[in-house]
């Protein structure tokens, strides 16, 4: 219960600032448009890259500018005030909290996520759909799986940003990791390209990286390009990457307390 | 009058002393600083590197080759990449008017859009101006220069800085009427230099005539570059849109001057 008490905190201290999603959701549909075009000059000169066609690729723009803040692929989200409150040493409140460090941020992270879906998600997506006529999940059973693949991502997004948050214990400024972060978030993810039309090695290489999981592995469920087999393997892929990286974020909070002096203490 | 141009004479000598301080300041987190320049540089590099893919599996775009599109997605950058360090931090406007420190600007002797555009003065944002100068280099290669075209190019150059420098002010002036909606202002800057990093035939004509007249990133890099590759435009504009830019770069620093100006007269602090 405590858990859902500190995400919809999350959800609603986002849901303050009407204005400003708005004005993202402008900013995501121009993007949206911009890269609809560049896909679709690609795809007439290569009608079947990567295994998508047009349609397949237009639908991949949007679903990127409709996970884009959901997974706060660019840093952000409740990690960031982790990282001041490292900085300027409120995090020592933090740590005698009778809750953990990553629970707690994680709810929270949540809750944003939820309401970034909700209005940065959904609202460039209708407008893909009614200018780009971007196709829809084709069964249930895909929609199902593409909504706990995007969960999946999330937690993923969340474990990284996390870890990235954390190098202030000892950085006392995360802003450059972040930075570099983000990029290898941007490129490694597919939103730059998808990643399924980079060239070999690079592919296979890029798809086996927990970043795939941000928006490659959600798209190709929804486009219906993963069923049976092949979608438990990504839904898989995403949860061991999870297990992985949730589990260094516990052993670097572990080696924080008991190592660093809080600043100011 | 003498007054005037006396304000105008010290604004980049003021300018240089708030960027100065600013650096240090940045200096101090030796660690993220230099990350941070590294991020920048390879932040634009990355989207060549995804222009360079498409081209990889496409050969050309839309009758474009690489180098073609580089000498488009150089000059953006440039344009860009100036503005943006010159003056990008206009976009914290609203953070300004929502704690009250624009309040504080306003009483020193110093104008306040310069204090405005001096804050926070990035120097890491160089990494970003590098890329774009050398993929404009590697591009600028393979052009047939003259003597014009080398004229059209610098102006080029100059006038794209100044297109984005407008499109910063004007678009972050819309924060005085609803503070937290910085965003939005992205989707002109940023998304401009997106959209100017491909060959406008791309887009359908519509987008391309918006371009042109209602927000003229066009002129930028698009038409000026056309002459310089020995291009027809594929849309039938005048070839003397090559030159033009400089005045469309004149007229949208004068929109973004006196929407600032309405912008400060409206502004009546948060009060709090």
């Amino acid at each position: 219960m405590l858990y859902v008490a500190i995400a919809t905190r999350g959800f609603r201290r986002y849901s303050t600032y009407r204005a400003a999603t708005l004005a993202g959701i402008f900013t995501n549909c121009v993007f949206g448009v911009i890269y609809s075009y560049a896909y679709l000059a690609l795809w007439a000169q290569r009608p079947d890259a990567g295994g998508y066609d047009a349609t397949d690729a237009v639908t991949y723009v949007w679903i990127g500018q409709a996970l884009l803040m959901t997974v706060a692929l660019w840093g952000g989200g409740t990690t960031d005030d982790l990282a001041e409150r490292i900085r300027t040493g409120d995090v020592a409140i933090d740590l005698y909290r009778p809750v953990g460090l990553v629970p707690w941020y994680l709810a929270a992270d949540l809750g944003r996520a939820a309401y970034h879906f909700l209005t940065r998600g959904l609202a460039p997506t209708v407008v893909g759909f009614l200018v780009f006529d971007i196709v829809l999940p084709g069964s249930a059973v895909a929609t199902l799986a593409f909504l706990v693949s995007m969960v999946l991502a999330v937690v993923t997004s969340f474990a990284i940003r996390f870890l990235v948050a954390s190098t202030a214990f000892w950085l006392m400024d995360q802003s450059g990791v972040k930075m570099l972060s983000g990029l290898a978030a941007l490129f490694l993810s597919g939103m730059v390209l998808p990643l399924v039309i980079f060239p070999e090695p690079l592919r296979s290489i890029a798809l086996a990286l927990p970043w795939a999981s941000y928006l490659q592995t959600p798209a190709d469920i929804w486009l219906g390009k993963r069923v049976g087999a092949d979608l438990l393997a990504g839904l898989g892929l995403q949860v061991t990457w999870i297990v992985v990286l949730v589990g260094l974020c516990q052993v670097v909070v572990a080696a924080a307390t008991r190592k660093v002096v809080v600043q100011g203490g | 009058m003498g007054e005037a141009l006396g304000v105008v004479r010290d604004a980049p000598r003021q300018y240089a002393r708030i960027a100065r301080l600013w650096v240090r300041s940045s200096l101090s987190y030796r660690a993220s600083f230099a990350m941070l320049t590294l991020a920048s540089l390879l932040l634009t590099f990355l989207d060549f590197v995804g222009l360079g893919l498409m081209l990889h599996l496409i050969g050309d775009l839309d009758g474009f080759a690489l180098w073609e599109i580089a000498l488009l997605y150089g000059a953006s950058g440039i344009g860009i990449g100036v503005a943006d360090l010159l003056i990008g931090s206009v976009e914290q406007i609203g953070q300004h008017i929502r704690s009250g420190t624009l309040d504080a600007m306003m009483v020193r002797p110093v104008p306040l859009i310069v204090q405005v555009c001096a804050d926070r003065f990035a120097l890491r944002r160089l990494g970003r101006i590098s890329q774009a100068v050398a993929v404009f280099a590697w591009a600028a290669w393979s052009v047939d220069w003259t003597p014009s075209k080398v004229v059209v190019a610098l102006l080029m150059v100059i006038s794209a800085s100044a297109i984005f420098f407008a499109l910063f002010v004007t678009f972050s002036c819309i924060q005085f009427w609803t503070q937290d909606a910085s965003e939005f202002a992205n989707a002109f800057t940023y998304g401009g230099n997106t959209m100017t990093q491909y060959p406008l035939s791309i887009f359908p004509s519509e987008v391309l005539k918006s371009l042109t007249f209602v927000i003229p990133v066009a002129f930028a890099n698009w038409y000026p570059c056309l002459y310089l590759l020995d291009r027809e435009d594929p849309f039938g504009m005048p070839g003397w849109f090559a030159v033009a830019p400089p005045f469309v770069a004149a007229l949208m620093c004068v929109i973004a001057g006196l929407t600032w100006r309405t912008g400060v007269r409206r502004y009546t602090s948060t009060g709090s």
